[in-house]
């Protein structure tokens, strides 16, 4: 949320003050060491970043260079056999389903909560609820994990056949009656895990709505919904689209909440409903433990498309941001 | 068009405390009522009230009655949604909604209303726009942002789309406080234009201005910080500036306070 | 002359036009009543199994209700301001069921096996499937890598953040933001790869807590940063101008004046990115190997974790492992809370003297 600090108007001391201060020589070094230790740093942070970049994909270029399969096509994630056979289509797959199917279900529900905490809970419960749902942002993903595995997925039952008998020929919301250990499962339980930060990031933004654009829908004969229609919501739209995009980098990336709740198998399947897929994030967790070292190139190489996919996802939340602000810049 | 404004026993509350009290008065159809008065005096409380916009501040509330001509505005089973459209405002600062064009700003308040067709839209944008002394710097522009218009344009364009919907009422919050003399020129000239279709109340920290622009002119005061604001005087605007017959509102129209 | 139909239109009678038939205040509450008994009757009939079912049909049939009851007696407009208000107060309760289902869950299941002994005894000896151990192991081998990771994480994060709002001018600083900004959306998981491939791979470490530290102190930097950025940014400019104009340089008066106006908030970011770390499973399953018996030692050997131990204890599969499970997940989550409420308590405290 923060722009390169430019305008700063700290002058740099007067020549004299330099010069009349006792030990001038310490302070020259002071500075110098001070400011060099500080710009370090930041270049440390740079080289983490290229480092990360620069290992994964040499310890991928490793695991591409064997692989018996196609990448970017083969289903199988085989990369222990010999020879090793993998590929990222399945993975692909069920990382984009079950997110959009997170995002489906979050982005609705985190819009009406944050509407609800800005402009309809009684004054005395909207500070409380925004206070929790901030809290439950700090969750960690893997006590969602195991609510979902141990909690959620034997109670989805009922409604998944309630959704087959209605839906189940459209093949997508077909359902056997097993445990659903499953794509739209784990996008579930992914919905619930981002809602608090797309909550979050929404009502401070809807917050910021000026007053005296509220009260001009007002002044026109508008009804509540009116008022939001006309001015929060406009007001608002890339501040939810840069958080849901923010939710979506979470949900792309989230390992353990997905690595519980879901059965992998090399399918790739419309039935998202019935038990089976995978996740990047979920294979890496799941397939680790049983692989040698060229398995772990794999996963590697697996990890490295996961983490190409989220910066670009991050880095449009981002550039979403910083357009708003000049917006909002130009109409304070 | 315009309606006669019958006020009595007004009293207004921000949660416990009272910020005005029995306020009692009358407003002339087609005329220009100021409200002046020291700062905190709630001359602007007062005027929310008339619209019913003061209630939507949380832990506001209101006794009293608002007659419009025979109808009180907060009589049971009145509607606060539908007294706005009957009684318009114009604020303190421009606020037209910055994601709308200049003519989707004007149309803002018909479209709430209904369906209407293009050609019925086009001719009431026109006519308000022309009626706000604003058409012919706008109508190029039409589809452009109104965010981009200047200042005193904007608080134009505010008032095209308050009077779009034809409300028999127009309140002003100090319409030109945040203009610069020229264009407060040219909002003084539009409301004379206006008192002739709606009956016209305005708040104002200028004298000089509601003594150009009002026909009758009322004076607020409060006793001490803390305590609530009440109607001192209301009379025509020439008594108040020349003879007034409380000695709170000589000492101040003669600049000697607030 | 059209411009006349619509006038005629907004002001439809000689009348004012502004009463409106309104429902009795408390009929959503009855329609949300009889919408619910409806719901119970077509669940019980239905032989619907899912309390989940009964709730959405309960809340479909509400939300449809209202919204023709008022159309009928209030008109479209407040119909649909009513659509609006219900579903937003629909998905309100909706995001509420699985949110505090999933405390109630973790506490009401949690609170069977924790107490004085879970906490102070490890699994060493205890066969994952048979009940006893307990979480001292995990418990301490989270701490020292979460200490480990802020030690790392807090210098480099907090010097950034001087570099960003004190010094950085130009291409460096730019890169800088843009790439803090990017390594906060890193997936701990993508974190863990990292390190697993450049310190266990390449290096030929072994697996230890401190690697699993180390992943934890990438994931934790952008977040110090971001937030110690917004507190010195917070502090007036004044204050530095002032200390200039005494003849401080410029390191002194950062040090001596620009920290500790803005020690709180500082202190209060560091915090909740420890409470964000310590959370983290992903790169610790890579990272740390896990043991059931303490290792205090971070630098030699595998050590458990206490995110990982609830994954493992998951996948042991047992209702014994189950408890212990969430019994593990109460004890993180309580952890992570007076992290999050201390952090929040010290942002109260400090926020005034800091806010002038």
């Amino acid at each position: 949320m923060t722009a390169p600090p430019t305008d700063k108007e700290t002058p740099a001391p007067p020549p004299s003050q330099v010069l009349l201060s006792d030990a001038k020589g310490s302070t020259r070094r002071g500075d110098k060491i001070f400011s060099g230790l500080s710009k370090g740093s930041g270049i440390t942070l740079l080289l983490i970043m290229a480092a990360i970049a620069a290992f994964l994909a040499y310890r991928a270029s490793i695991a591409l260079a064997d692989n018996e399969g196609n990448f970017l096509t083969t289903f199988e994630w085989d990369a222990n056999s010999i020879p090793p056979k993998f590929g990222i289509a399945v993975l692909a797959f069920g990382t984009v389903v079950s997110s959009v199917v997170a995002m489906v279900i979050a982005v609705p529900i985190a819009v009406g909560i944050a509407l609800f905490i800005t402009h309809y809970a009684p004054r005395r419960l909207a500070a409380p609820i925004a206070y929790v749902i901030d809290l439950l942002a700090a969750v960690p993903s893997i006590v969602y994990g195991l609510w979902g595995a141990l909690f959620l997925v034997p109670h989805l039952v009922g409604t998944y056949e309630w959704l087959d008998r209605y839906l189940g020929w459209t093949v997508v919301l077909s359902f056997d009656g097993t445990a659903p250990r499953s794509l739209m499962t784990a996008g579930i339980l992914l919905a619930v895990m981002i809602l608090p930060i797309i909550t979050n990031v929404s009502r401070e933004v809807f917050a910021q709505t000026p007053r005296l654009q509220e009260e001009a829908a007002l002044a026109l004969g508008a009804t509540r919904w009116e008022v939001i229609r006309m001015t929060v919501l406009p007001f608002g739209r890339s501040g939810v689209i840069s958080a849901s995009m923010l939710g979506l980098g979470r949900a792309l990336g989230e390992t353990m909440a997905v690595a519980t709740v879901l059965s992998p198998s090399a399918l790739l399947s419309a039935e998202i409903l019935q038990a089976g897929g995978g996740t990047f994030a979920q294979n890496i967790a799941a397939s680790f433990g049983e692989s040698g070292q060229f398995g772990r190139d794999a996963l590697i190489a697996s990890g490295l498309v996961l983490f190409v996919i989220t910066l670009v996802v991050n880095g449009a939340a981002r550039l979403i941001i910083a357009r708003r602000k000049e917006y909002s810049g130009a109409n304070a | 068009m315009a309606k006669r404004i019958d006020i009595s026993g007004l009293t207004a509350y921000y949660g416990d405390f009272k910020a005005i009290e029995d306020i009692s008065m009358a407003v002339e159809p087609r005329s220009v009522t100021a409200f002046i008065g020291p700062s905190g005096c709630g001359k602007s409380t007062f005027l929310r009230t008339i619209n019913r916009m003061h209630e939507v501040i949380p832990g506001a509330r209101v006794e009293g009655k608002v007659m419009l001509d025979d109808e009180n505005l907060y009589g049971t089973g009145v509607d606060p949604v539908s007294v706005r459209r009957v009684v318009g405002m114009v604020f303190q600062r421009p606020n037209p909604f910055p994601t709308m064009s200049v003519y989707e700003n004007v149309a803002a308040g018909l479209k709430l209303n209904g369906r209407y067709k293009k050609s019925e839209l086009d001719d009431v944008v026109e006519k308000s726009l022309r009626g706000a002394n604003l058409w012919n710097e706008v109508k190029d522009r039409l589809n452009r942002p109104g965010s981009g218009l200047s200042g005193g344009q904007q608080q134009r364009l505010c008032i095209a789309r308050a009077i779009a919907v034809e409300p028999q009422v127009l309140l002003m919050d100090e319409p030109c406080s945040a203009l610069d003399p020229i264009s407060t020129l040219a909002i003084e000239d539009l409301i004379g234009d206006l008192k002739t279709r709606f009956t016209i109340v305005i708040v104002t920290h200028n004298m000089q201005q509601a003594a150009r622009v009002s026909d009758r002119t009322a004076f607020f005061n409060l006793s001490a910080v803390g305590e609530p604001g009440r109607l001192i005087e209301l009379d025509d605007t020439d008594k108040i500036f020349s003879n007034p017959s409380v000695q709170a509102t000589e000492d101040y129209v003669s600049g000697r306070f607030g | 002359m059209s411009a006349q139909t619509v006038a005629d239109k907004v002001d439809r009678t000689d009348r004012l036009g502004i009463q409106q038939p309104r429902l009795p205040r408390l009929a959503p509450l009855g329609i949300a009543a009889g919408a619910a008994v409806l719901a119970v009757l077509i669940g019980v009939l239905g032989g619907l199994g899912s309390r989940i079912q009964w709730g959405l049909i309960a809340a479909i049939l509400f939300v449809v209700g209202l919204y023709v009851i008022s159309t009928v007696v209030e008109g479209g407009r407040q119909a649909k301001d009513r659509l609006a208000t219900s579903l937003v107060w629909v998905a309100f309760l909706l995001a509420v069921v699985p949110l505090a289902s999933l405390i109630w869950e973790t506490v009401s299941k949690g609170i069977k096996v924790t107490d004085g002994y879970f906490l102070t005894h490890s699994m060493s000896g205890v066969v994952n499937v048979a009940p006893g151990g307990g979480v001292y192991h995990a418990l301490m081998g989270t701490i020292e890598q979460v200490l480990i990771a802020t030690v790392i994480a807090t210098p480099i994060g907090l010097l950034t953040a001087v570099y960003l709002v004190e010094y950085g001018r130009g291409a460096l600083a730019k890169a800088v933001t843009f790439f803090v900004d990017v390594m906060t959306g890193i997936p701990s998981i993508v974190a863990g790869l990292f390190v697993l491939s450049l310190w266990i791979m390449i290096l030929d470490f072994g697996y230890s807590g401190f690697a699993g530290a180390l992943a934890l102190a990438i994931l934790m930097m952008p977040v110090v940063v971001r937030s110690t950025e917004e507190m010195l940014k917070l502090v007036p400019n004044e204050l530095r101008e002032a200390s200039y104009a005494l003849g401080v340089p410029k390191w002194k008066t950062i040090l001596k004046v620009v920290l500790p106006t803005s020690i709180g908030g500082i202190t209060t970011g560091v915090m909740l990115a420890v409470a964000r770390i310590t959370g983290e499973t992903a790169p610790v399953l890579l990272l740390v190997f896990g043991s059931p018996a303490i290792n205090n030692n971070p630098f030699d050997g595998g050590q458990a974790s206490l995110p990982l131990y609830i994954y493992q204890q998951w996948g042991a599969g047992t209702s014994a492992s189950f408890d212990r499970a969430w019994a593990a997940a109460l004890v993180l989550i309580v952890f992570v809370m007076i992290l999050n409420l201390l952090a929040r308590g010290i942002a109260r405290w400090k926020a005034p003297k800091t806010g002038h």
